[in-house]
């Protein structure tokens, strides 16, 4: 399947001699929601920048559903819509007017059923006639994702769509994330809430000083990176690993109370039984077992350990 | 071409238009008028006919031009100076328009907004004054001519200006000396030779010229020359921000 958003070794050095992306190729696959993770200073919002044609490319090359985005612009971005990470909005201006002004910038005719359509699915309707500036700031990040549907895109941008948005919100507007996915929207997504990630995404990207790190399905990444481990709670403190538990990857904890096993949860044999076993036979009384999982977050951590500026 | 893109710029910058309606033509229609009174009915009484004119008639074009050249720069500027300034500029640029109808958009507007105010002041002007016009016509072509170029001009000054204080420079500092100096108040040809001389270069001096021959048939320089000049001044304007668009000047990283 041809991508919707084709990536090629986008480079871009800004005049003060900064190099925020380094080469960053990326496939966007059609109807997907990715996420990307990233330290702040990462490159996030320069790629963005440059697909949607807000900044240059150095060099490289980028194309929305086939098209160029220098090139053929015009076919490029009216596929593309836009939820800036700043709140920037008119502030005298009222809500359907913006949004109305929104549809038709991008060459749309005007089309209240559809207008009625998102405010009311944003819980804006009421607020139409309101003047932005009026608003919470939690309602105007609506406002500016309203402004971003007017024009029906095929591909979403939310740069941190849920930075600072109180939990209500934050929900409501998963749900509008969900009900697009739903419709055929690709979704490209950029947070630092990385339950966000985990709960949304289909496939995730690390982008770090500029790289992308990688990029991998959700559930791939989190079975790959994601540890397992069984602790092991002991009534008594013991002073070593017995010798008869060599095989295993035994490590002590907590000062010999726990003994802690490393393993793959994916595997059929995970070994679990068997260790059980040794170590009763190996006379250690056991008094608690639980398991660990290392979350995205421990992944992400692990990622860009000194990456951040 | 995104006529529609063109339409919805248009229509938003008129709404804050309406909204401002005290501000931006009532204020303007005013202080032109305070001219008038004093000018043309207070001293003007006093002063000798120009070229056989009245001199409160005489002053109505250079008036009018006064207000519009500066209204169409300050309009267009701020226009495209205020999405700049509150960022609301990312959606003009992620938008699937070309540079031509983003410029005619905001340029249109601030166009219709001073010849509003321009022919107000007009109708006003014949409360005051015996007014004469002669080839209305191209009265209403010069006045259409003006605020179009200017209104460019100031779309091009919004782009450059990186902060509040900028943009009221040009006005303050370029255009209104230029203006004064520029044949609004007096005919060219009452100044010392030197002078007249200098005049000449003052592109102000060509529009207010066309401007007053279509009222009294009264001209410092050739029609011909006026018209060319402003149609030479248009397409400067239209060529540079083409540039502008082109390279990104001051709008894309």
């Amino acid at each position: 399947m041809t991508p919707i958003v084709s990536v090629k070794d986008v480079q871009k050095t800004y005049d003060g001699g900064f190099e925020a992306l380094k080469g960053v190729s990326l496939d966007i696959r059609d109807g997907e929601v990715l996420a990307l993770l990233g330290p702040n200073g990462a490159g996030k919002t320069t790629l963005i920048s440059i697909i949607c044609g807000i900044a240059t490319a150095t060099s490289g090359q980028v194309k929305v559903g086939g098209h160029d985005t220098v090139d053929d612009y015009r076919a490029a971005r009216s596929l593309i819509g836009l939820v800036p990470q700043e709140i920037n909005l008119e502030p005298f201006e009222t809500v359907m007017n913006t949004v109305t002004f929104s549809r038709g910038l991008f060459g749309k005719p005007r089309d209240d059923a559809h207008m009625e359509r998102i405010l009311r699915q944003l819980s804006l309707w009421d607020k139409k006639d309101a003047q932005t500036k009026e608003l919470s700031g939690g309602m105007k990040r609506r406002v500016l994702i309203a402004k971003a549907l007017a024009h029906e895109p095929k591909v979403l941008f939310l740069d941190e769509p849920t930075a600072g948005v109180d939990v209500e919100l934050r929900r409501d507007m998963w749900e509008t994330m969900k009900d697009l996915k739903s419709h055929g929207v690709t979704i490209i997504l950029t947070t630092h809430y990385i339950e966000e990630a985990e709960l949304m995404a289909d496939r995730i990207g690390i982008i770090a000083k500029g790289e992308i790190k990688l990029v991998r399905e959700k559930e791939a990444l989190m079975a790959e990176l994601g540890k397992k481990q069984l602790v092991v709670e002991l009534s008594e403190r013991a002073n070593g690993i017995p010798e008869s538990l060599g095989k295993y990857d035994l490590t002590l904890s907590d000062g010999g109370s726990e003994i802690v096993y490393h393993y793959d949860s994916r595997k059929d044999r995970t070994g679990i039984t068997r260790l059980l076993n040794d170590l009763q036979a190996a006379g250690l009384q056991m008094s608690d077992v639980r398991t660990e999982q290392s979350s995205l977050e421990d992944i992400f951590v692990d990622l860009t350990k000194g990456d951040a500026r | 071409m995104n006529l529609i893109a063109i339409k919805a710029i248009y229509i938003f910058e008129m709404k804050r238009t309406f909204r401002t309606l005290l501000q931006s033509v009532v204020a303007p229609v005013m202080s032109t008028s305070l001219y008038f009174v004093v000018f043309g009915a207070a001293i003007g009484s006093r002063i000798d006919q120009v070229e056989g004119v009245s001199y409160g008639a005489f002053i109505v074009p250079g008036l009018i031009m006064l207000t519009v050249l500066t209204q169409s720069v300050t309009n267009a500027a701020f226009g495209i100076y205020f999405p700049k300034f509150i960022g609301t500029i990312y959606e003009l640029l992620s938008a699937p328009a070309s540079f031509l109808e983003i410029t005619a958009g905001y340029v249109l507007a601030a166009a219709t907004k001073s010849l509003a105010i321009g022919l107000i002041i007009l109708a006003t002007a014949f409360f005051f004054v015996d007014l004469q016009i002669q080839h209305p016509v191209w009265m209403l072509a010069f006045l259409l001519l003006t605020c179009l170029s200017f209104s460019l001009l100031g779309f091009i000054i919004g782009i450059w200006a990186g902060n509040f204080e900028q943009l009221q420079l040009v006005p303050l500092l370029v255009l209104q000396p230029l203006i004064f100096l520029g044949g609004a108040f007096y005919s060219v040809s009452m100044l010392p030779e030197l002078w007249q001389t200098v005049t000449y270069f003052n592109p102000v001096v060509y529009l207010v010229s066309g401007f007053r021959w279509s009222f009294y048939g009264l001209a410092d320089v050739p029609i011909g020359w006026s018209l060319l000049a402003i149609l030479g001044f248009t397409a400067a304007c239209i060529f540079i921000i083409g540039l502008i668009f082109r390279t990104g000047w001051r709008l894309r990283d």
